[in-house]
């Protein structure tokens, strides 16, 4: 079996958990045997590309094939693209700027918030996904497959013509929805080629329960078309050293993570109301903000009206070698999201041995065990969490142990297990409905 | 001769309610959940079984004997909650075949920590059974029949008691039958009676299980198995907690009614009897010595103390507790030492239990957090309060003597 798969991001250029989920997926079925040619409407560095070796440009002008040098099954395409999953306001020349530069991985921080100019990203947006699709549809007509699987809104339209083109059956995959990145303020193109996407498609995967409710409720999409498969969870080693110094965090003082976009979607506001919170009762903590998103100014602004400005540390966006620095640093890995449809990055805590306080509304929290929850307005009740972990160690040590050996279960092996069953689930329907019209 | 003894576990723990690093108030129990469970549980169980057993005894004139272990903090509840369910079981203790057991008020394993606060508690009990139903306790249980010899041993040394409870485990009978009475190892007159686990569990666990071979349990099959202990032993120790009668076995399942033809079919062979645990210590004499030198107790597949004191957070939560022995009893408020007993009741520590994950749903069922570390959480706020509370108890009772102290010098040195 040969999958055409729709992609967006890939590591190292990831702007948050899809491109983890896509890696990490895509790299289990790699070793279970699948067949996959992975199309990535990103543009590739390959200054900056660790585990993936960039060949001449392919027949098709603008296109350049990769080929993962782990991945022996996969045939990578990248589509020169603006194309950005989280619809940052910022606009889209910074993104860009995200792409190609950064070698050393050390992130933007907040200084580099200025290029923040918004202009008609939606139309922007609109024109890519779709010049994305024209060309995944000429590459589709250079290839053999059997079946599409594309990876949330983006690359709908190009699944459905590459669907229609091909007469290949089409499984759609969500990672998140339009109500998860916006809450109740939809942007309703989205909305619409999502609603598009789920209905066009044979099969529909989401990676949680929490998430099939929303597409079922939100979505009118059919309850035994969508399969749940939840997300799995990247072994990795330990990171390496990291000096306090740079950070102004001193030894001795406790530190508790966010890690995420800084979106109205991850609650960063509930974040740090609890930090505030948590200082009435302790001194010796610090609150690092890790990532980048259009609250980042928000959330400093809120932290010096809050007044404990010197207690938060925002270290901007962090990839590679410097997330595994910062999971050692923490005591504490805090997850607050409104809305969350699974939520890979507590997982990658628990594998770094970082306890982890998480979101009832989230998919993760289906899977997880070991894990404090909480409801994500509830700030007393996360606040009071995170005095509990730092003042009581074994709690903190229960957490930690327990929560690794769960996270280990959680493999993306089974992941890809369950997706090639709904492959083949897919293509034996396909077969019958055609049996039938004959 | 074959004489069944029944001894039923009555206890409901005082719940703690929502507790927060950021509350500073002495309210620590969830008074209003207490209430409705303590009332729901007197509704669907407590007080039908009671009519029902009273029923039984009226029935058989005095061949159905039962005895009953029933916890401090529950008696406690009652008065608050249901004092009806007091008047009922004081009508059973007057029919004379009911015997009372002994145990720790405060259904704690003060045992494992300080022996000191074992024997206060156990006295304690033994005092309100006395009072509220007028017969001393001669039979000696432990929290969730946590048992080995030490705890035999200091329980013969008390004097007060001719016999102590444990669970029938394989590991400790080996070859041996629960069927008979036995001596802890290094005891001289105190008895031994053991839980007959097979034949209770039918009844306490597997009752309505309908993927069980040997569903559905009629009082006339059960009947038959006792009878087929005749000649292999001389006691069934039919050993439980009572809220398997309308509470963990529903009504619907049958329960009732099963218990209610059961005397009849159990009386029907002439060679059956029932007894109470002091009269079956009284009439058997102990066939040989059970050797317990480690701890067991009756829960779980393990029957260890594993549900209690399986991780971390248990184990530190325990021996947090009792660090604060000497403290809390310093402060001679009557206040702080009640809170703090409160806080030893086993179940806060069984919440806490992370085996539940996997062993399943007698764990989950009793459990009112929604995760083991929930109730760390919410334990370990308690106590820091608590003992906040207490040195500032004895902190100003210091200063007051040193004032007092200090007045006297004062007065001295103008002469006085």
């Amino acid at each position: 079996m040969r999958v055409f798969m729709l992609g967006w991001e890939f590591p190292p250029f990831i702007s948050g958990g899809l491109g983890t989920a896509c890696y990490g997926l895509t790299k289990a079925m790699d070793q279970l045997g699948m067949k996959i040619i992975f199309v990535l409407p990103k543009a590739v560095d390959s200054s900056c590309a660790s585990h993936v070796k960039l060949l001449t440009p392919s027949s098709v002008s603008n296109q350049r094939e990769v080929e993962g040098s782990s991945l022996k099954n996969v045939k990578f395409y990248s589509i020169a693209s603006w194309l950005r999953p989280y619809t940052d306001r910022r606009g889209l020349k910074r993104g860009l700027t995200r792409t190609e530069g950064n070698k050393e991985g050390t992130g933007e921080f907040i200084t580099a918030l200025e290029n923040s100019v918004s202009d008609d990203y939606s139309r922007d947006m609109y024109t890519e996904v779709h010049r994305y699709a024209a060309l995944a549809t000429e590459l589709a007509l250079q290839e053999q497959f059997d079946i599409i699987h594309a990876h949330d809104w983006m690359t709908y339209p190009a699944g459905m013509a590459v669907a229609a083109l091909s007469g290949k059956p089409l499984v759609v995959h969500i990672h998140s929805t339009e109500f998860d990145r916006s809450g109740e303020h939809v942007n309703q193109m989205i909305y619409d080629i999502e609603r598009m996407g789920m209905h066009a498609a044979d099969r529909v995967i989401a990676v949680s329960y929490f998430t099939r409710n929303i597409v079922v409720n939100r979505y009118g999409v059919p309850v035994e078309k969508v399969e749940v498969v939840h997300n799995g969870v990247e072994r990795n080693g330990n990171g390496g050293e990291w000096s306090l110094s740079k950070t102004g965090i001193t030894k001795g003082e406790k530190i508790v993570l966010f890690l995420g976009r800084i979106t109205m979607q991850k609650g960063p506001e509930y974040f740090l109301q609890a930090a505030k919170k948590v200082l009435e009762v302790m001194d010796n903590v610090k609150f690092v903000m890790a990532g980048s998103g259009d609250l980042v100014r928000k959330s400093v602004e809120m932290a010096a009206e809050l007044g404990i400005g010197h207690k938060v540390v925002f270290t901007g966006f962090l990839r590679g070698e410097d997330v595994k620095k910062i999971y050692k640093m923490a005591d504490l890995f805090v997850m607050p999201s409104v809305s969350e449809p699974f939520g890979i990055v507590p997982l990658e805590a628990l594998e770094n041995d970082v306890p982890v306080i998480i979101s009832k509304q989230s998919g993760v929290s289906e899977v997880l065990i070991h894990a404090l929850k909480v409801d994500f307005w509830d700030v007393n009740e996360i606040a009071n969490k995170i005095v509990a972990v730092l003042k009581y160690p074994p709690l903190e040590v229960t957490l930690r142990n327990y929560g690794n050996f769960e996270v280990r279960k959680l493999r993306w092996k089974d992941s890809a297990e369950k997706c090639m069953r709904v492959y083949a689930e897919t293509l034996a329907a396909v077969a019958r409905k055609a049996t039938c019209l004959l | 001769m074959a004489s069944i003894c029944f001894y039923f576990q009555v206890h409901q723990p005082i719940r703690l309610r929502h507790y927060t690093v950021f509350d500073r108030d002495d309210k620590y129990f969830d008074d209003h959940k207490n209430a409705f469970i303590c009332r729901k549980v007197a509704n669907k169980c407590y007080l039908p079984a009671n009519r029902l057993m009273l029923d039984l005894i009226n029935k058989h004139k005095g061949k159905f004997k039962i005895s009953y272990s029933i916890t401090g903090v529950l008696l406690e509840q009652f008065q608050s909650y249901a004092p009806e369910v007091i008047s009922t079981f004081d009508a059973l203790a007057r029919t004379g075949c009911v015997e009372f057991l002994c145990e720790t008020y405060y259904h704690s394993l003060s045992f494992l920590y300080s022996r000191d606060e074992f024997i206060e508690q156990v006295n304690k009990h033994s005092a309100m059974i006395e009072n509220f139903f007028g017969q001393k306790p001669r039979v000696f249980r432990n929290t969730e029949l946590v048992y080995n010899n030490e705890l035999a041993g200091l329980i013969e040394a008390t004097g007060w008691f001719d016999a102590i409870i444990t669970e029938g485990a394989d590991h400790i009978l080996g070859y041996r039958s629960p069927n008979f009475v036995y001596h802890p190892n290094g005891c001289g007159r105190l008895k031994l009676l053991l839980k007959n686990y097979a034949l209770s569990d039918d009844i306490a666990f597997r009752f309505s299980n309908r993927g069980w071979s040997e569903w559905p349990l009629t009082a006339d099959k059960f009947g038959q198995w006792v009878n087929a202990v005749n000649g292999n032993g001389n006691v069934v120790n039919l050993f439980m907690d009572y809220e398997t009668f309308g509470e963990h076995q529903w009504e619907d399942t049958g329960i009732f009614d099963f218990l209610r033809h059961l005397p009849g079919e159990i009386l029907k062979n002439p060679d059956n009897d029932f007894k109470t645990p002091s009269e079956i210590a009284k009439t058997y004499d102990a066939v040989g010595t059970i050797d317990v030198p480690h701890l067991i107790s009756w829960a779980d597949t393990e029957r260890d103390l594993s549900a209690w004191l399986g991780n971390a957070m248990q184990s530190s939560a325990l021996h947090e507790l009792y660090r604060l022995e000497k403290k809390i009893k310093k402060s001679s408020d009557e206040k702080i030492i009640s809170d703090w007993r409160k806080l030893q009741t086993s179940d806060h520590f069984y919440y806490m239990c992370t085996k539940w994950f996997a062993d399943g749903d007698v764990h989950k069922y009793f459990n009112p957090y929604d995760s083991p570390y929930d109730s760390y959480i919410n334990f370990m706020n308690v106590l820091n309060n608590l003992q906040n509370r207490c040195n500032m108890r004895i902190a100003s009772e210091a200063s007051q003597k040193q004032t007092c102290g200090k007045n006297q010098t004062d007065l001295q040195a103008i002469g006085y």
